[in-house]
């Protein structure tokens, strides 16, 4: 199965973005859920400024990983997965990518029409494309929460199918992404 | 005969002057706003007063004999979101219920050259006297005029969110107040 091993790993870049994402990803979604019920305190104005900033570093990010990947070629799926597993994943990774542009934008957006401009880091005014306008602000508020549990529910099922290939498979899908331990393990089974 | 009626025409003359003058004196409150900006986390936040009052007497040929008294219905905030208005009207920050109104009265008009003046008076927020400059321009059409100014307050020195918001961290100290007041001229004078 191990040709050409150079081909079998993503690079350190690609590793490194996809967890500094995954962790992002998570502590916003995590932070976006408490804060919504907070009673308004300037702790709640802090936490909001927070996710805002989360969120304007997060779609950074993925700008990066995606002139990353437009220029390091991923390695290619193991021929022993199934051509419509192969293309279910194709799927998700790409709604994820899709996710992961719409659900900033709409937190962006739905910030501008509820009279709030996004300064990222209390410093660098993201200008406003909507003006303040309550009917839109609570529609695109609506649209990020449901766009969020979309993506959440896409992050859960790329988890499980990355931990179910690597229990059950016994294929490298989880290894080639893990950050350093991938070097280890392969490291292990060549000694074998 | 001719000394009467000439005595008479002077008379009249004296008397249709007052008459003519233009003094500005009735607020045109559905034309005039009252809103002032803040900065939560370093970003501008946009909101005013949708209640006011003013009475105002500003006589282009005596500006500085002007005088404006304005109260503010703080119940009528707009402090950008139903979250915010509803805790801006609590005890921390106006005490509405103890403190519904603010109050400017003015003690001073000066002159800045063109059509530029200041207003100098006695601002009243929450029990809180402070002695306040606001520049403002004057821009007279025909029989209405409009009067735009500001000034920046510290909210500090009204007690404008105590407790945990007393910290500038989130919501800065300064405020900034614009006024555009329409005026026009009331047909009885004074």
């Amino acid at each position: 199965m191990k040709t050409g091993t150079t081909n079998t790993r993503y690079t350190r870049t690609a590793i490194a973005l996809h967890w500094l994402m995954a962790v992002l990803i998570l502590g916003t979604f995590g932070v976006g859920l408490y804060m919504h019920g907070l009673h308004l305190s300037p702790f709640k104005l802090r936490i909001y400024s927070w996710h805002k900033w989360a969120g304007v570093t997060a779609f950074l990010l993925l700008l990066v990983r995606l002139a990353w990947r437009a220029t390091h070629r991923p390695p290619a799926l193991p021929l022993s997965i199934s051509l419509w597993q192969r293309q279910a994943a194709h799927a998700g990774h790409g709604l994820l990518y899709l996710l992961m542009i719409a659900v900033p934008l709409t937190g962006w957006l739905m910030s501008s029409a509820k009279g709030f401009q996004t300064v990222y880091f209390g410093v660098l005014p993201i200008p406003d494309l909507l003006a303040k306008n309550k009917e839109l602000g609570d529609q695109l508020a609506a649209v990020h929460e449901w766009l969020n549990y979309t993506m959440i529910a896409l992050v859960a099922g790329h988890a499980a199918a990355a931990v179910k290939h690597h229990l059950f498979d016994h294929d490298d899908v989880l290894i080639r992404m893990a950050p350093g331990l991938g070097r280890r393990l392969k490291n292990e089974e060549e000694q074998k | 005969m001719k000394h009467i009626r000439l005595l008479g025409l002077l008379v009249l003359t004296v008397m249709a002057l007052p008459a003519q003058a233009t003094v500005f004196n009735t607020v045109q409150l559905d034309k005039s706003r009252l809103g002032f900006t803040f900065k939560e986390m370093g970003v501008a936040i946009k909101g005013g007063f949708s209640r006011f009052n003013a009475q105002l007497n500003f006589d282009p040929a005596k500006p500085t004999a002007a005088s404006a008294v304005i109260d503010v219905d703080l119940a009528s905030v707009d402090a950008g979101s139903p979250d915010a208005n509803d805790e801006v009207a609590g005890k921390l920050w106006f005490d509405t219920k103890a403190f519904p109104h603010a109050r400017f009265v003015s003690s001073a008009v000066h002159a800045l050259g063109g059509n530029r003046y200041e207003a100098i008076g006695t601002l009243t927020i929450k029990g809180r006297s402070r002695t306040i400059a606001a520049p403002f321009t004057y821009a007279g059409q025909g029989a209405t005029a409009r009067f735009d100014g500001g000034f920046t307050l510290k909210r500090a020195d009204f007690a404008i969110g105590e407790g945990e918001w007393a910290d500038f961290s989130t919501v800065a100290n300064e405020v900034q107040v614009a006024f555009q007041i329409q005026a026009g001229q009331s047909a009885a004078r004074k």
